[in-house]
Formats: C-alpha cells, structure tokens, sequence
C-alpha cells in the first residue's frame, strides 16, 4: 500500500511526460512529413561545407 | 564511390535501355542518355559528387527529365528578407517520387555556399529555402533545381490551403491523449478487475485514479465527435457520431456515479480505447485523402498563373494573374495559355480545345475576343485584358460550378444512410431496457442503468462506424497505388452506382496534343527537321521532336515568331513561311532543306489514346453504355467513336448542351459518370453523378472531378469502378456484420446478462472482424 502513495504518482509523471513530449512534437510540426523524415534518416549529409558564419 | 578511378561513363547505373538521369526508356540509336538536358543533369549530380542518388532511388519512369527550356518566373516579388539580411523563399516542387529525390535536393542546395537552409517536406512538397546575399540568388537556385529536372512553382496560398490540415491535426492530437488515457487507465482497471481481494479503501483510490485520468481524456479526446455530432444536431440531421458521443459519455458518467458510490467497477478503460480506436480510424482515413488532395494541389500549382505584364514603360514583369486589371496588356508567348480574357491587336492562331473541344487551331482576326484557357499557338502577341480573373469567363464557370457542386453535397452515403436508421433505434432500446428494469423489474435504479448503458456501449456504433471508413481507406490506398486519386469523400460510392459513362474526347479519348502522322518521311529528314523544333517552344515543334526525341540541336537555329524556325538555308514552319502555297496553316509543319529542296510536309493530328478502345469495352462490359459527347466538329468526332467502339455520339455540343445533356440522363434515372478534361466539360463534370478527369486534364476540370487519373491513358478507369464497386460490397458486408452482431448482443445486454467487460470484449473483436474484411478492398 505504501509503495503505492510512491509508484502511482511516479508512474503517471512518466507519462505525462510522455504526452507532453508527444504535444510538444505535434505542435513544433514533426508530424507533418512522416514521409519525408523516414526517408532522409537513412541517408549521409555531404560533408565538406563551412558551418555558415 | 568505393572505386574513384572508374570512367565516369562506366559508372553510370546500366540498365539495358533506359536513360541514366531519369530512367526514360531509350531509343536503340540513343547512347545512355534520352536528351541533352540529362546528360548535364547527370554531369551535374556527379559534378555534386551526389551521384549516390541513382543507386538509392526507388523508382525512375521518365519524371526527371529537364525541360529543355523551363518556364522559367521570376521569384524576386516571393522572397522575404529578415532583418540579418538573410533571404527566404517558399517553392512548391514537383517530381519527388522518392526519399533520394529529397535527399537529392536539399544536398544540391546545401553545396552552395550560401544557402544556409534547405528543407523539402516530402509530403507537401514545399521547399524552404533560405540564404545570405543578394536575392537574385533565389532564381539561380531555381535554375539549378530546374536542371536536375525537378519542376518548380511558387507556393501560393492555394498550395497553402490544400496542404495545412488543422482539422488532421486536432485528430492526431486527440488520438494521442486518447491514446495516453486509455493506456494509463488501463493499467488502474486491470488492478481492480483482477484483484478481487482487494480492500475497499484501495477499491476507492482506484477509482478514483482512474477517473482522474479518464474524465478529462473522454471530455478532450472525444471533441470531434461532440462537435460533429453537435452540428448534426443543429442541422436536424442525425449521425453516428451521435451515437458514439452519446455511448461514451454515458459510460464515463455511469462510471462516475459508480465512483462516488465505490461500486465493484468502474468503466473508464472502456469508453477511453473505443475513443482511441475510432479516433485511429479517422487518422488513417483522412491522411490517405490528404494525399490525393495534396497531389491535385500540386498539380494546381504548376498550372498556377504567372502572366508577363507589360508596365506603361515597356518592360515587362511576370506578376500573379490574378493580380491583373482590366486595361493592362500582358505578353503571351508561344505556346502559353492565356490566363485572362482579352483583345489582340494583330491577328492571332489559337488553340481553343480546352474551351471549345475543337481539335483544330483556329483564326481569330484583330480585335476578336479571346477567352481565357486558349493556347498561343501563333506568334507572340500582346493581349488586352478586358476583364480582370475575378469576373472573367473562367471565374464566371467557376461559379457556375458551385451551383453544381451544391447538388453533389446531397449525397447521402451509406454510413450515414445506415445511421439514420441505427442511432434512433439503438437509442430507443436503451432508453426502454432503462424502463424495463426499473418500473417493469422493479429494480434498483442504478441496477436499470448499468443495463441501459450496457446496451448503449454494445450498441455503441464501434464496427458500424468502422465499417465503411476502413474499406474506404483501403480502397483509396489502393487505387493511389494505381495512379488514381480519389478527392472527395463519397466519390467511390458515387463511382460503384454509376450506370452509364459519357466520354468527352479531346483530351479524354484522344491525347489532346498533337501526334506527327507517319507518312513514310525520311528517317534523316525526320532527325534534321526535329534537331530544328528543339530550338521552339511551339506545340507543333515540341510534337516534331517528341516522333524523334534523340535528335540534337541543330547548331545557329533561329526562330522568327509566328512564322518558322531557320537555320543556314534550312527552313521549319508553316506553309507561307516556307514558300509553300496550297495549304492551308493548322496541323501542319513544311521542312525545306534548302530553298529549292523539295518540301517536306509532316502532318500532325490529335490522335486517339491507344488504350481508349479496350476502356470503353471494359466499361460495358462492366454495365455501362458509353457515349461520346464533343465540341467537336462531326467528322472529327464521328471518327473517333468509330474508333473507340462508341455507337452514340453527339458532336459540336458546347458547354450548356453538355451540362444538359448530363442533366438529361439523370433525370431520366440514370447516374451517369461523366469524363472529361476541359474546362468546356468543367460544368457537365459538375452536375453528373460523378465525374473523373483523365491526365494532363486542365485544373477546372481536376478540381471539379471527384476521381483523377494521374497515369496517361483510360486504362485505369473501368479497374477504379471495379475496386469502388467491390469495395461497397465489402462495406454492406461490414454494416451487415456489425448489424448481426448487435441483433446477438443486445438481446442479452437487455436481459442484463452482459456485463461492461464483455461489452467491451464484444465491440472490440466486431471491430477487428470488420477491419479484417475491409483489407480485402485492396485486392481487385
């Protein structure tokens, strides 16, 4: 019972933790091309250019 | 690149006969290349040291040609600069057919040393780019992208609006707290479900935790549904949302009660994963339409008037169409359509096939109004808006198709159909099961409650509200596979009730671009004549180089507008400019070698597709008469039916008589599928029960269409209704099945032998079973 007062609460922070990264994912438009942002994970960026200044 | 001292040559991906660039399907005379512009393409990417590209690609069909002279507009009025003095512009880009493309185009731009940012999203196709200098840079980049054979457009509003989806958003969002909810509270209910020895006062926490997390998640996550069935409502309409809104709130108040009381359960896990399914299902549901609306704005897009305006000081700038008023005077070029209604001060040739259906150029003397949607097929000449785009001939058909459009709105589909019978049925049961127990029983309220929303929660429209969207979805996806988008979101049942088809033909049935008639002309003239036309922009020179794509350019060739190209002694034009008297100007190109050669004279004609007449067989024998119906002139029209195996046929029928005749047919009782690809077809596609428009249709006819084929050719049209038939019988299937189930459950939801766990149990295994059926949509 005791473990309880301790683990429920602990528990349901994790995963509002999880929502609010998944809120904060949506909003910032990470889910607007699911498409696009399979694809380029698997393929090098060209190295060689100059960071811009 | 494991290997650097390899041949460039050899390092090229060596497919028998396809172009190295763009994968287009060569010519046994050809080398590894399909065209000039491909070959630097290819330099290009190499150059790039990007040549990972070819490897990585999934799919190469000819897409990535370069135009050999792009239609180049001028992005300087697009660009945005910040306060740093870095520039950003926003370009819709056509031709991602894959994730390389993507990585193609953000790498090419991140060479450069200036662009600081490039980021293509592949879904929406949006390019946004941004760099530091001058801002004439934006339309060197463009140049680039364009030499790579990837077709660019400014992102207009209209891309904009197509491809921002806050509604699909809302969804996702109210998925994942669903999502969230129904997990967490899961975790509370299977401690109480299974622990049975388990003390009150833990019982009490229990439910209570669970409530804490499952009243807000039913209240937030439930929003689409209350909200739609809230509009029905006001509308005196009645929707399955209703019943989902009305079983799922039901649920999370019994539940409450329950709480307060510290009942044995609560029924928070059940009402929070039958928002999560059902919200699942309009996620998926609406992301496979977006993709169909996205690539129609794609299209729209590329379409998408920018018209050279000729200021008071001569010059000239490309400006929005739009933006246009009635006085000004905009260059047309040859080979452009016109995007505004207008006078010319000279004579002009135009090609009216769009507006009219004439398959044939015609004549218009000085003066003579000139509509919206005609193709320069003349010189260059200097038009006189007479009217601004908002009231011209075009906006004023589009508002014609509103009218139209209205009527399609009526459309009851058969989810909805099924709902206006279901929900007031399901809701009298449960009201009288509510009766039954506590007056007829003599039962405890509460106990009468538990009964009633038992009842409620099985009857809840789970499968029924998954039925139709899962086969629709199936059934869209696999029809996008096949190069038909479906855009609206009744189209396919409109597509599987369709009786009978009318055929417009340029355009539709035929290829509605001129075709060179082979007349037996020598090979090594054909190749000279043609290495001339890669010089012009003109329709018939482009259709010239299209019978002999391999011929190079011939060097110092010259074009005098209006009348032929010239290069040393030898001449491509029309008949006057080739000194050729007795034939009259269309259709026709002359070729001189020299000026006392023997003319060359080669023909074109706006030829009939090679599928056309296997299409319209196909679709009698799924049922449907076809009839052709044209602006064109009989013969011409007479010809083509022969042709295609149509018996009826009707010619030199305008837009009026088409959207009459389509009028006609359905009052008649028929559901007539029209096809067409013009806009003089825009309003008949309107009114008829449903309508498709086959590629390179104009964007009247493809925003009006509910079913667009993307892929050249009718082929694909008699395989869409056969999916769209099958998967309305899938979806009666599905209606059926959740009907059944509903007919076993209730009974014994109403004799209060079901408790809330199995009421879940049941809703969810139906919905599996439907979802099972729907897959079977994809299979033709």
């Amino acid at each position: 019972m005791e473990a309880l007062i301790l683990l429920v609460p602990v528990s349901l922070l994790l995963g509002a933790l999880g929502l609010i990264g998944f809120l904060w994912a949506l909003r910032s438009r990470q889910y607007d091309d699911l498409e696009g942002a399979a694809a380029r994970i698997l393929f090098d960026d060209q190295p060689g250019k100059d960071p811009p200044p | 690149m494991t290997d650097l001292k390899r041949p460039f040559i050899a390092d090229a991906p060596q497919s028998a006969a396809a172009c190295a660039h763009c994968g287009a399907a060569l010519a046994p005379a050809q080398g590894r290349f399909c065209c000039t512009g491909c070959e630097a393409a290819y330099g290009l990417v190499r150059g790039l040291g990007l040549d990972a590209f070819y490897r990585r690609r999934e799919s190469a069909d000819g897409a990535l040609r370069p135009e050999a002279a792009p239609p180049a507009f001028d992005a300087l009025p697009l660009i945005r600069e910040d306060a740093d003095g870095v520039k950003s512009l926003d370009l819709m880009i056509s031709g991602l057919t894959c994730g390389a493309c993507v990585w193609l185009v953000e790498q090419a731009l991140a060479a450069e040393p200036d662009v600081i940012k490039a980021r293509v999203s592949f879904s929406t196709r949006r390019l946004e780019l941004r760099w530091q200098g001058a801002a004439e840079r934006g339309n060197e980049l463009i140049v680039l992208l364009s030499c790579l054979g990837f077709r660019v457009a400014p992102y207009t509003p209209a891309c904009m609006r197509a491809t921002e989806d806050a509604e699909g958003r809302a969804l996702i969002r109210a998925l994942g707290i669903a999502a969230f909810g129904a997990m967490n509270v899961m975790l509370v209910s299977i401690a109480v479900w299974v622990g049975e020895d388990m003390g009150a006062h833990t019982r009490e926490f229990m439910h209570w935790l669970a409530a804490l997390i499952g009243l807000p998640t039913v209240l937030v996550a439930g929003m689409p549904f209350y909200r739609s069935a809230a509009a029905a409502l006001r509308a005196g309409r009645v929707n399955m949302d209703m019943a989902v809104s009305l079983g799922v709130l039901a649920t999370a108040g019994m539940s409450l009660v329950e709480t307060f009381r510290n009942g044995p359960y609560t029924w928070f896990d059940g009402a929070t994963a039958l928002l999560a399914l059902l919200l699942a299902g309009r996620v998926f549901d609406r992301t496979a339409r977006k993709k169909a609306r996205q690539a129609v704005a794609e299209v729209l897009a590329l379409q998408d008037g920018m018209v050279a305006l000729i200021a008071v000081d001569g010059t000239t700038r490309l400006v929005p169409a739009a933006s246009v008023e009635a006085g000004q005077c905009v260059q047309i070029a040859v080979g452009e359509a016109l995007r505004l209604d207008g006078r010319a001060r000279t004579e002009t040739l135009l090609d009216t096939a769009a507006i009219t259906g004439e398959s044939l150029p015609r004549d218009f003397v000085a003066g003579a109004a000139l509509p919206a949607g005609a193709v320069n097929m003349g010189a260059p000449f200097m038009l006189e808006v007479t009217a601004p785009a908002r009231d011209g001939s075009l906006a004023a058909m589009a508002r014609l198709l509103e009218a139209a459009e209205q009527s399609k709105g009526r459309f009851v589909s058969i989810a909805d159909h099924a709902a206006r019978h279901y929900v007031p049925i399901a809701h009298a049961i449960a009201a009288a099961t509510f009766l039954l127990w506590w007056v007829g029983f003599d039962a405890l309220w509460q106990e009468a409650l538990v009964n009633a929303v038992c009842v409620l929660l099985i009857t809840c429209p789970c499968g029924l509200a998954i039925a139709v969207p899962a086969v629709q979805v199936v059934a869209n996806g696999a029809l996008f596979k096949r190069g038909v988008l479906v855009a609206s979101a009744t189209a396919l049942e409109r597509l599987a009730e369709a009786d009978c088809a009318v055929l417009d033909k340029t355009g539709t049935l035929t290829e509605g671009r001129p075709v060179l008639i082979p007349e037996g002309q020598d090979p090594q003239i054909l190749h000279a004549a043609a290495g001339m036309a890669r010089a012009s922009r003109h329709p018939l020179a482009k259709a010239l180089l299209r019978a002999c794509p391999e011929a190079p350019l011939v060097p110092d060739t010259r074009e005098i507008p209006g009348q032929g190209l010239e290069a040393g002694t030898a001449r491509l034009g029309s008949p006057a400019f080739c000194d050729l008297a007795g034939l009259s100007d269309g259709m026709v190109l002359v070729y001189r070698a020299s000026a006392d050669a023997a003319p060359v004279i080669f023909r074109f004609a706006d030829r009939l597709r090679a599928d056309a007449p296997q299409a319209v067989a196909d679709l009698k024998a799924l049922g449907l008469p076809v009839e052709l119906l044209s602006g064109d002139g009989p013969g011409a029209v007479a010809s083509a039916a022969i042709a295609s195996g149509i018996e009826a046929w009707r010619a030199e029928a305008d837009p009026r008589a088409k959207a009459a005749h389509i009028e006609n047919l359905k009052e008649a009782g028929r559901k007539p599928l029209m096809v067409g690809d013009g806009i003089n077809d825009a309003a008949a596609l309107a009114a008829a029960h449903v309508a498709a428009s086959p590629a390179g249709a104009t964007d009247l006819a493809q925003t009006t269409a509910d079913i667009v084929l993307q892929r050249e050719g009718l082929a694909m049209l008699p395989e869409a209704i056969r999916i769209a038939r099958r998967a309305q019988i899938l979806a009666r299937q599905n209606i059926g099945f959740a009907l059944a189930y509903n007919v076993i459950a209730v009974p014994a939801a109403i004799a209060g032998l079901v408790n809330p766990l199995i009421a879940a149990l049941v809703m969810a295994s139906s919905s599996l079973i439907v979802i099972g059926n729907a897959l079977r949509a994809g299979r033709a």
